[in-house]
């Protein structure tokens, strides 16, 4: 009962370490006032990328990076028709997402059900990893773990305590104000829209060469739709994005336990989307003046317009 | 010095929307032929092969209308909810939730009644099914602030879910030789199509009636303004006393209602079986989203777009297997043509200069 437990609070942190990943991204580039519908787009093209770099060069931080790389690459689609030409953010962002699926499932045709053989070890961390039950939960994990909690607590501190946090959060606020200080209000959006890319782009790396080790069209099964829903319930803190999504790590897990006990899986696998839907509806009896949502998300921002 | 020159465009003909339209599809087949010649395939075949075989030949146009009919009836209703600003990204669901209900009717009652009355009564209940899995994002929207695109995405994935949850249990055929299904519909059960072709008529003329329909609800009915207001100027709407919860309700009530047809059409009029959700729908409920984008959100036009769409998708499947290309390749052409119309649309607002300066 024991081992099960601590099993299965282990894989709730593998499981929630993509979500974690992509909740900060989308944290980033929602407080610069862009709704980036294009998660789960980015994270799949993240995910491709990465395998092939990593099986056919052998060295997985490689992948880690070019899929970093591709993937803010891929995010400038997205900039430029949101923050360049004012378009429909929710549209512009779906058609970041068909691209990245699309590209995504051409790319890594020839790699379906390959294996990944080159293995990303574990990192245990001395001393720590010692203690009962929770060195095996906390810290012996793959890098991307630690890599992805170390990142929401830079990102929160990022946009809490400096300067170009602070001009990320007063865009998402008031871009006009934020004009008139002499700040380039594009500039900060299309570097937040990469941020988030790439951060994107990680989570599907982990997934594709740490998580799964291989690569199968649509592996990010609606991932990147439930980090949008995260960066909620998170209330655009990375901070609080961590328990948040190692909450739904848990619950992504969790069905793989309740399985034995005779409930459907196809029943079991619908707990992260039917979770997902009840944490919106518990965020929702909050005061909404409370929620913090960044005032201009999603409003196109047109210079020199009143 | 050479400065561009940005201002408002206020005089937004019909002509020149379709000619922007127009131009924004030929940038985007541009795209597309870098694409295939990043694919090492001749752009202009690759191209020609697409056209040529959904429109080009008796057989490939039978194919495209059949493929129009979903999204023809989806596409429509998506204009609706997107003039209100309601981005109804759940369609697929949507279209799911009606294939079960309809399934349901079909399987057991369709061998007790007459084809006059089983196949009204499925009409019906797809309708109900679809139109109850789009209202519950519409309450979620209005009465509790959930962003809808992400709860009816999420209710596309608990639908597909508990779809396989029935074929697998409790609705498996015994016909199937172990195989997810349920057994074939009834006779009564399926749907006539016009002879020599896949085309299931009933539908197809729903289809065609629902278009022209919403084209009159949008433009000539106080309901159609109301959710016009509540898209462009919901504080104007406010101002005025518009019921956002009534409008929101009916309006996915239709957009999801005709998603529901369209799940029946496919399960009544194709397959005549329900089977894994990805048979049942290939994505109908995604691509209508370009369908009414390219239509400008006007009802009418998605009976072009839809079968313009229609064609992309019957060619994509001709070139995929003439060529060896993977699936996902409509995937791109999809997200390219998008990109392209939601770009053009800039040069549709703006008026762009090119100013000679010292």
């Amino acid at each position: 009962m024991e081992d099960m437990i601590v099993s299965t609070l282990e894989r709730a942190m593998v499981a929630g370490t993509p979500l974690l990943l992509a909740t900060t991204g989308e944290v980033i580039c929602e407080r610069s006032g862009i709704l980036n519908l294009g998660v789960e787009g980015v994270m799949s093209m993240g995910a491709v990328v990465a395998f092939i770099v990593t099986m056919t060069t052998g060295e997985p931080w490689l992948g880690v990076i070019c899929a970093v790389g591709v993937g803010m690459a891929i995010s400038i689609v997205h900039a430029f028709a949101s923050v360049s030409l004012q378009a429909n953010q929710v549209v512009s962002g779906l058609a970041l997402t068909m691209l990245g699926l699309g590209f995504s499932g051409m790319m890594g045709k020839p790699y379906v059900g390959k294996p990944l053989l080159i293995k990303m070890d574990d990192l245990a961390i001395p001393f720590l990893s010692d203690i009962p039950y929770l060195g095996k939960i906390l810290f012996s994990q793959s890098p991307f773990f630690y890599l992805a909690i170390f990142l929401a607590l830079t990102a929160w501190f990022f946009l809490e305590k400096t300067r170009l946090g602070i001009q990320i959060r007063s865009t998402g606020e008031n871009p006009r104000a934020t004009e008139t200080q002499g700040i380039n209000v594009s500039r900060i959006k299309y570097l937040s829209i990469l941020i988030g890319g790439g951060f994107s782009a990680l989570a599907g790396a982990h997934l594709s060469i740490s998580y799964s080790k291989s690569w199968i069209e649509g592996m990010t099964a609606g991932r990147g739709w439930i980090a949008i829903a995260l960066t909620i319930f998170a209330l655009w803190n990375p901070a609080r994005a961590i328990w948040a999504a190692f909450l739904f790590g848990f619950i992504f897990v969790v069905q793989y336990l309740l399985q034995p006990l005779g409930i459907s899986p196809n029943f079991l696998s619908m707990l992260p989307y039917i979770a997902t839907l009840i944490i919106l509806l518990l965020i929702s009896f909050k005061d909404p003046r409370r929620l913090n949502a960044p005032a201009m998300l999603g409003e196109p921002y047109k210079r020199g317009e009143r | 010095m050479m400065n561009l020159i940005v201002t408002d465009r206020y005089d937004i003909s019909a002509v020149r929307s379709f000619m922007t339209n127009l131009l924004s599809l030929a940038s985007g087949l541009f795209m597309i032929g870098l694409v295939f010649l990043f694919l090492g395939v001749n752009p202009f075949y690759a191209i020609f092969k697409i056209f040529s075989g959904s429109f080009g030949s008796f057989y490939g146009f039978k194919e495209t209308l059949t493929k129009a009919i979903p999204l023809i009836l989806i596409g429509s209703g998506l204009t609706l909810a997107f003039r209100a600003k309601f981005w109804n990204i759940g369609a697929e669901g949507q279209l799911l939730m009606g294939a079960i209900f309809a399934s349901w009717t079909g399987l057991f009652l369709g061998n007790d009644l007459p084809s006059y009355i089983i196949v009204p009564l499925m009409f019906f209940s797809g309708f109900i099914g679809g139109a109850l899995w789009g209202i519950i994002p519409a309450i979620l929207k209005i009465r509790f602030s959930i962003n809808e695109v992400i709860s009816t995405l999420m209710l596309n994935y608990i639908c597909a879910d508990f779809l396989t949850m029935l074929i697998v249990g409790p609705w498996k055929g015994s016909t199937r030789f172990g195989f997810p299904g349920t057994d074939n519909l009834p006779d009564a059960a399926i749907l006539g199509i016009i002879p020599g072709s896949r085309i299931h008529y009933a539908t197809f003329i729903l289809s065609i009636l629902c278009a022209i329909i919403l084209c009159i609800v949008i433009y000539k009915t106080r309901f159609g303004y109301e959710a016009r207001v509540v898209g462009e100027n919901p504080d104007a709407g406010r101002y005025a006393g518009i019921d956002f919860l009534k409008t929101t309700l009916i309006l996915m009530i239709i957009s999801g209602g005709l998603a529901g047809l369209a799940g029946v059409g496919e399960v009544a009029g194709i397959h005549h079986y329900l089977g894994y959700p990805a048979a049942v729908s290939s994505g109908y409920g995604f691509t209508a989203i370009i369908v009414a984008w390219l239509a400008k959100l006007n009802p009418l036009l998605t009976l072009i777009s839809g079968i313009f769409f229609a064609g992309i998708l019957v060619g994509g499947d001709a070139i995929q297997i003439s060529l060896g290309l993977p699936a996902a390749t409509v995937n791109i052409v999809n997200g390219i043509l998008l990109i392209c119309l939601i770009m053009g649309d800039y040069f549709l607002r703006n008026k762009i200069r090119l100013q000679l300066s010292k």
